[in-house]
């Protein structure tokens, strides 16, 4: 997960600083008249980063455009093939079946995750008296890479070696790896360790954020701790479940190096997601044009999944949680 | 206001304090155990005899070549954000010019873009500018992948900056030059201390670009050995966890010492 390797991004910083900056291009604004140009810098000062960023990021997001369209084996140069390589992924039943498994790998890691990180983020709000000790704690599977939770993981999970070999009254055969459900659950349980952390921090910003005369209130209508945490900590927590729900779906349909660490794609086929086909198709079978074009899709599924929850959430125009108190 | 201890919280805070301590418990215990007496004791119990073979074995073995190469790799990539993002964030706050705000916009279009979706475009661009299998072919992407996220939090805390002392120092004739090394450089170092760390741990942790980028042993970076080594000697479970703590130290040092500025870097807010 690139995005959740990648840390938060703050979302809801962007929209509302974007809309505060200061008299951009509405030229000079009242009692501003040194706003002119005097004093101010001009693009030379972007235009370092944004050549760099350009060229390494823009760019190749254009080619990779064309290289959908090219045959390409990684030796020579990129011809035009015209649709075939999206002709091709069309019939291709593994591709289907990996966008629907990247989606449903998805779900399952939002339905996980969102509990467990709300739960978490709200405990770790409160003032218990171990909660310092417990979040730092917590906090260490953030800290390794995806890589190494996932080779940690392989270690932990082997059949002969590892934990399962102790508990085959859980485990059955210990070979957690070998079915596609329990290779699914594996999967969703190792980004779910990881990434909690980062989603129980926002959920913990958030709750401590929540007014307490909401709670006050509330307590002396005599509602309980459990009745505060559905009709108050939740309902303000909403914007946060917007947040952390989209860096998730990001997250979960880029989710690549614990796949390729974890099961290759299999059993089979079985967990083949789609980042990890593109990976296969092109830099396995180097059918390079055919990678440009799963690549594709996925950034654009992915961009319409994220768009859909913006729309659907109201997430563009968001009341603020603010509202009645 | 909730004085009423909440014993269900607690019971919670504790199951997901073994399921987050579990493999970590195993990681540590196995590294300081021989491969015999590991795969004899098993992975839950306590050892007898401790040994620091595994991490001799695996310094020796190439790790030590890895970490170098990513602490090249990560000093490069901080290297870059922090001379191209904090002159890009200052004319987004301040400038005033069209091409700017298209620039910002970009950048915004960018924290969209995953890694995965340009490594195939990426390999070949790299590859024509003669870069493949060369540290400065990781550099430059991975450089590339941080700079959005820097751009939006650097921009975050220069814009609190208040428009008075803007004023006061062009009032003084200052030019944007001045203003930016004498006003907006000392009154951001929490953003920038954000992006350091921000950066360094896209560098450190960096696997895709390094996996489809490089190839030989002397170019590995630590990631990459630690994916090779599991899959060459996925048995040497000792040998491969050992590998799994050398790779995370660094940070793990970082986060005693420094917490609170690595969980900043890492939830990429302002230093606020």
């Amino acid at each position: 997960m690139t995005l959740a390797k990648a840390p938060a991004v703050d979302v809801d910083g962007a929209k509302t600083r974007r809309r505060e900056r200061p008299g951009h291009r509405s030229g000079p604004r009242p009692g501003h008249r040194a706003a002119t140009g005097v004093g101010r810098p001009g693009f030379a000062w972007a235009a370092p980063a944004a050549v760099f960023f350009g060229l390494f990021a823009v760019v190749p997001l254009l080619m990779v455009v064309v290289l959908s369209f090219s045959r390409w084996n990684g030796l020579g140069s990129p011809e035009f093939a015209g649709l075939d390589n999206w002709r091709k992924l069309l019939d291709d039943p593994v591709m289907i079946e990996s966008l629907w498994l990247s989606l449903l790998l998805t779900v399952l890691g939002v339905a996980v995750q969102t509990p467990v990180s709300i739960l978490l983020g709200v405990w770790a709000a409160g003032h218990q008296r171990n909660r310092a000790v417990l979040s730092a704690i917590y906090f260490v599977p953030l800290l390794l890479s995806i890589t190494a939770v996932s080779v940690l993981w392989r270690a932990v999970l082997d059949p002969n070696f590892g934990v399962p070999s102790q508990a085959s009254w859980l485990f059955g055969d210990g070979n957690l790896l070998g079915t596609q459900s329990s290779a699914l659950g594996v999967l969703v349980f190792v980004s779910t360790w990881q990434f909690t952390p980062l989603h129980a921090l926002i959920y913990q910003g958030a709750a401590r954020a929540v007014p307490q005369v909401l709670y006050q209130a509330a307590q002396i209508d005599g509602a309980g701790t459990v009745r505060q945490f559905f009709h108050i900590t939740l309902p303000q927590l909403r914007n946060s479940i917007v947040t952390s729900t989209i860096l998730m779906v990001v997250g979960g349909l880029t989710t690549f190096d614990t796949v390729l660490i974890l099961t290759q794609g299999g059993p089979g086929t079985d967990t083949t997601i789609s980042a990890y086909y593109m990976y296969q198709k092109a830099f396995k079978s180097f059918d390079f044009g055919a990678g440009a074009a799963v690549a594709l899709l996925l950034v654009a599924v992915a961009g319409l999944v994220s768009l859909v929850m913006v729309r659907l959430t109201g997430y563009d125009k968001m009341r603020s949680t603010m509202e009645g108190v | 206001m909730r004085n009423r201890p909440n014993y269900l919280a607690g019971l919670g805070s504790l199951v997901w304090l073994f399921v987050v301590g579990l493999p970590l418990y195993v990681m540590l215990v196995a590294t300081f155990q021989t491969r015999a007496d590991y795969a004899a004791n098993g992975p839950l119990a306590l050892p007898e005899r401790l040994t620091l073979d595994n991490y001799v074995n695996d310094l020796s073995e190439g790790f030590g070549q890895y970490f170098l190469n990513t602490v090249i790799v990560t000093v490069c990539v901080v290297g870059i954000v922090l001379l191209l993002v904090p002159p890009l964030a200052y004319a987004i706050v301040r400038s005033q010019g069209r091409a700017t705000s298209t620039v910002f916009r970009l950048f915004l279009l960018g924290l969209a873009i995953p890694s995965q979706a340009v490594i195939v475009p990426m390999f070949y661009l790299i590859n024509e500018a003669g870069l493949y299998d060369n540290l400065i072919g990781v550099i430059l992407p991975t450089a590339a992948f941080a700079m959005p996220v820097c751009a939006l939090i650097l921009s975050g805390v220069m814009r609190d900056i208040t428009p008075e002392l803007y004023e006061a120092m062009t009032i003084d004739g200052a030019s944007s030059r001045r203003i930016f090394f004498q006003l907006v450089v000392p009154l951001s170092r929490s953003g920038l201390s954000t992006i350091v760390v921000f950066s360094s741990l896209q560098a450190w942790n960096g696997f895709l670009f390094p996996l489809v980028l490089t190839q030989s042993t002397e170019n590995k970076v630590i990631t990459m050995g630690l994916y090779d080594f599991q899959t060459e000697h996925g048995v040497d479970i000792p040998g491969m966890l050992a590998a799994v703590v050398l790779s995370a130290l660094p940070i793990l040092l970082v986060y005693l010492f420094a917490r609170r500025a690595l969980v900043q870097g890492l939830m990429g807010v302002g230093g606020k």
